[in-house]
């Protein structure tokens, strides 16, 4: 009864909206989508139709990076948070920058110098964050599915900035985004994600969000770094680097997490980077305009070599330069579902 | 449903808007247009061209979106989820004398966030006001410096705009 109520009050105000309710006109002619996630925790639960509102959504955040004042106000009076457990550089900074951009306060958090040092839970530190009245919470850890059981017991908006091996979506929606920029879409395209799979949470996100939109990925590396699950998840799998270049309009470079790795995946680093590195000889066999992405930060020589990697092929600066339109697109769009959640 | 302007009013209204513009704008200033999407663009780019055309030399037109400046964004009476779209400006808006456009001057809400906008982008000389259709019911110390028409319509009452390009016709009604 409530709600609908609701909607009645809601349908008079756009009639003696003016301005406004010529814009709601506009809406209801047209498909009009409506985000409605607070929380935005991993690609695989999204539709297609969900993951374009994102990307285009973003481009209305691209200008205000290059312009004299680098803000706009749509997050003002709002706190975020970038509780992150695990060490990051660029995705923290992104983060950080993309939510003061909008205007936001952001609070800094990281383990080391937390009270989680002296034993406190998740969930402890996360209600106290939110005792403090904050609203976004831009979480990274090491456990899969922390971000998860975080969106369920607090009432901010979560944002994965990264969980275990499991996802990344920010990341993935950035390189999304920047193939669509080079290619106009994804429709049709191969693409292979090179390196440890096991151990990528963006391998796993781009996966998601790559076939989606209706690209053919790929995973290419050694069976040692390949998942366990291979036969349930929806990609061709290679283990040579060379059977695939000539072939594919994108490759992704993962880079080798040497903090992860146990044991002795690969003989030597020499045999990998042999095996599956980016040389400037495996790329005159690629297509001459394939587009060479890197999530950062590379390890140079080993999966790339330099020549590719600062190469004309080469879009790992202009991922990083998306990254930061995404996630304001994020911030912006978590936040206006929360929004209308509280009405 | 009534219809207030059909399209070729639209069009003399434009014109003379055009006219006007160009006869009170001194010939040192540096014009450049700018609409309000979505159907400020629209207007904003055929009173770029009836402007060149009066004076003999083009006039730059650029397009505003104000999505991220709305005041209602974050309040229970919005009016929706409102979709960003890109702001498209191809020239430095520093000094330029700029003519903002937007198709209904109501409330003065969705002026006051262009205006905001505009800021962020630049310091203009001046930046001036015209409308298709102004109404009553303003809640903004905002007023139109140039108005096509002044429609007489009541607080319940609704003035749409409807363009050939985002609507399949030109005409003005109130609802």
């Amino acid at each position: 009864m409530n709600r609908i109520l609701n909607i009645v009050e809601r349908h008079t105000h756009h009639k003696s909206g003016g301005r406004h309710g010529t814009g709601m006109a506009i809406m209801r002619k047209g498909k009009q989508f409506r985000w409605q996630r607070k929380d935005l925790i991993g690609l695989r639960d999204l539709t297609a139709e969900e993951i374009i509102h994102i990307l285009d959504t973003a481009r209305g955040f691209e200008q205000i990076s290059t312009r004299s004042v680098k803000k706009a106000p749509p997050l003002r009076g709002k706190v975020v948070v970038n509780l992150f457990f695990e060490d990051s550089t660029r995705t923290r900074n992104s983060f950080a920058l993309a939510a003061s951009r909008l205007s936001a306060d952001v609070i800094e958090f990281t383990k080391k110098s937390s009270a989680v040092s002296k034993g406190e839970t998740l969930l402890d530190t996360a209600r106290n964050l939110e005792a403090m009245g904050i609203d976004i919470v831009v979480i990274r850890h090491s456990a899969a599915g922390a971000p998860m059981f975080l969106a369920r017991s607090i009432k901010a908006c979560v944002v994965n900035a990264g969980d275990g091996s499991c996802e990344h979506p920010t990341q993935a929606l950035l390189d999304v985004y920047t193939i669509r920029q080079m290619k106009g879409s994804l429709e049709g395209l191969k693409i292979a994600i090179v390196g440890d799979i096991a151990h990528s949470r963006v391998a796993r996100s781009d996966m998601w969000a790559m076939t989606k939109l209706g690209a053919e990925v790929t995973f290419v590396g050694p069976p040692t770094l390949m998942p366990g699950n291979l036969d349930q998840l929806p990609v061709n799998v290679s283990y040579s680097l060379d059977e695939v270049i000539d072939k594919v309009d994108v490759v992704n470079m993962l880079r080798i997490q040497f903090e992860r790795l146990g044991g002795n995946p690969f003989p030597s680093i020499r045999e990998y980077s042999r095996y599956f590195g980016l040389t400037v000889e495996r790329m005159r066999r690629a297509k001459s305009d394939i587009v060479v992405m890197h999530p950062g930060p590379i390890n140079r020589g080993l999966e790339m070599e330099s020549e590719v990697a600062d190469g004309s092929n080469s879009v790992i600066l202009q991922q990083v330069t998306n990254g930061l339109a995404v996630r304001m697109a994020v911030l912006f769009l978590v936040n206006q579902a929360a929004a209308e959640v509280s009405t | 449903m009534k219809v207030i302007l059909n399209a070729e009013q639209i069009e003399s209204k434009l014109r003379d808007l055009a006219e006007v513009i160009a006869s009170v704008t001194p010939p040192e200033d540096d014009l450049a247009i700018i609409g309000v999407r979505s159907r400020g663009e629209i207007l904003a780019q055929r009173l770029a061209a009836a402007l060149s055309e009066q004076l003999g030399k083009p006039v730059p037109c650029g397009t505003l979106d104000i999505t991220l400046y709305r005041d209602d964004l974050n309040s229970p009476h919005g009016t929706g989820q409102p979709l960003v779209r890109t702001t498209e400006i191809g020239f430095d808006i520093d000094d330029k004398t700029i003519i903002l456009v937007d198709d209904v001057l109501h409330t003065g809400r969705s002026t006051r966030a262009a205006l905001d906008a505009l800021i962020d982008l630049g310091r203009p000389k001046a930046i001036r006001l015209a409308v298709l259709v102004e109404r009553a019911g303003r809640e903004f110390p905002i007023q139109a410096d140039y108005a096509g028409y002044k429609a007489d319509v009541g607080p319940g009452q609704k003035v749409q705009v409807n363009l050939i390009e985002s609507d399949g016709k030109n005409e003005v009604v109130v609802e």
